[in-house]
């Protein structure tokens, strides 16, 4: 009888605070404005940047929680096409964002470009794009499907260069890891990426990069199951404060 | 080998085992019926010969057997003696043995190249002395396939080999053989069946191995992208090829797996 007595009070306390817990996530359905989750499929350069953005837009709208689904650009454009519920697309390439049907309209928000990636110390003595094409170097670039691997071919064809890779990556952050793990002598990345691992990779720029300058796109999805939420995300993210957040990452205006 | 295998149990099967029970099969079979389903019939010959295909299925029968071999090496002497020798600690050395097994591959290919990578533990020792590295290499896929394939192996031969009876090597022993002969000679031939069972398990299982390749061996073309590589990275940008592919790998691995079962793993019954 006891037992059972403490199962019944254990349960109630149970209960109260999965209501409390409820009731802080969701605001009075009386106040006005974006609520819930909004779910945003966001390319794997955009890790750093969206994920502080994410945690300012949440802290600008009490109540909102804003889930990300990075990979690279295809991968999303993919699953958003079989039914994954997201609420908003931020593509690497406007290909990619082609691809996605049923859409509002997309905006381009910034502009990357390539920079070659070297591990600490550069162990390969990588100087320029030319160390693309030497067979003894290990080399990492995306593979063409992704956004970062057609800017990487649009590099190579302007140029003339037959890179000899040892690695395409399914996409940008995988080849960074290569480098920073150091299991390459380099790869080919944005800007913005060998930003964010500056205490581990290197950066080289190298004036060709300038033939291939990435759009992104950020759009709504038609199916959102959040249209409020992710109206007010890519609002945010096109404000002077989410332009500041892109900015600081490395990323250009467009 | 015994009429065990063949117990049926009498009378009408009960309702509440045998939905739970069609729903299961349904839920095995349905997405691969459904594969089939989709699979562009018509030009799926054009597309089956067509180079990047090939390429890829033979990178991964070759990577595959490989690493069944490299498993059959080093597997079942560690099954015999997980199973035959004095060891203290055996339950926790077993245990670790199937630590792959649960691992996400892409964990298992994570550790493997902070061990076995450029800057790793060993790697950096291999590539100082013999200037030569594991990733990214038709090596590196096996080692990859090998480590996440081969407690499928060691747990089919060390269960095979704790179901023989011992007496048939202690009498081999009392007729003076030595510890190698015996086991070449009487174990190895009784447990045979075990060891085919856990090379094909260990086969299939490296066929479509896909975490700890990519992680590990990276992707190339016709030195690391194997089939189950290739399917993801179809699938991105040209789903069809990618039924194709999956149908590929799939009436291979039904086929190998139908032949050898009748064959061998009934047996083990």
């Amino acid at each position: 009888m006891f037992r059972r007595t403490v199962a019944v009070a254990l349960t109630a306390v149970a209960a109260l605070a999965v209501a409390a817990c409820g009731s802080n996530e969701v605001p009075a359905s009386s106040t006005a404005g974006p609520a819930g989750t909004v779910t945003v499929f966001a390319a794997a350069s955009l890790t750093g940047a969206f994920t502080q953005l994410g945690k300012d837009f949440e802290a600008a709208h009490p109540g909102v929680k804003v889930v990300f689904n990075f990979a690279g650009s295809s991968a999303l454009a993919q699953q958003i096409n079989s039914g994954a519920p997201a609420d908003v697309f931020a593509s690497a390439a406007p290909k990619n964002m082609d691809q996605v049907t049923g859409k509002g309209t997309a905006t381009t928000f910034v502009k990357n470009k390539l920079e070659i990636a070297v591990p600490k110390g550069n162990p390969g003595k990588v100087t320029g794009l030319k160390d693309f094409a030497d067979k003894d170097k290990k080399i990492a670039v995306c593979a063409v499907q992704v956004p970062c691997g057609a800017a990487a071919k649009k590099v190579f064809d302007a140029t003339g260069i037959v890179a000899q890779p040892d690695s395409l990556e399914q996409d940008v952050k995988a080849a960074l890891t290569k480098v920073s793990l150091g299991e390459v002598d380099a790869a080919l990345v944005y800007k913005t990426d060998v930003l964010a691992a500056k205490s581990k990779v290197e950066g080289i720029e190298f004036p060709e990069a300038d033939k291939a300058i990435n759009d992104y796109p950020i759009a709504t999805l038609t199916k959102a199951k959040n249209p409020d939420g992710a109206k007010a995300f890519v609002d945010y993210v096109l404000s002077a404060q989410g332009k500041a957040v892109l900015t600081a990452a490395g990323f250009d205006a467009p | 080998m015994s009429p065990r295998g063949s117990r049926r149990i009498g009378g009408r099967v009960p309702l509440i085992l045998l939905l739970p029970a069609l729903l299961g099969l349904a839920f095995l079979l349905v997405p691969l019926l459904g594969l089939l389903a989709q699979a562009p019939w018509s030009t799926l010959p054009s597309r089956l010969f067509s180079a990047d295909v090939g390429q890829a299925l033979k990178l991964s029968l070759l990577c595959a057997s490989a690493a069944t071999a490299l498993c059959l090496f080093l597997g079942v002497p560690l099954a015999w003696l997980l199973a035959r020798a004095e060891l203290p600690g055996r339950g926790l050395i077993r245990a670790l043995v199937t630590v792959p097994l649960v691992l996400p591959p892409v964990v298992g290919g994570v550790a493997l190249l902070l061990v076995l990578g450029r800057r790793g533990l060993i790697g950096e020792r291999l590539d100082l002395w013999f200037g030569f590295s594991l990733p990214f290499t038709t090596a590196g896929v096996i080692v990859a396939e090998a480590f996440v394939a081969m407690p499928f192996l060691v747990i089919s031969v060390e269960g095979a080999l704790r179901a023989a009876d011992p007496r048939y090597e202690e009498a081999a022993a009392t007729l003076g053989a030595g510890r190698w002969l015996t086991f070449r000679r009487v174990t190895l031939p009784s447990i045979a069946p075990g060891v085919v069972a856990g090379a094909v398990l260990c086969w299939a299982r490296a066929l479509g191995e896909f975490g700890a390749t990519i992680t590990f061996a990276g992707n190339l073309p016709g030195r690391t992208t194997t089939m189950p590589l290739a399917v993801y990275l179809a699938l991105e940008t040209d789903p069809d090829v990618a039924v194709v592919l999956s149908v590929v790998l799939l009436a291979v691995s039904v086929v190998v797996l139908a032949c050898l079962r009748e064959r061998w793993i009934s047996g083990l019954r």
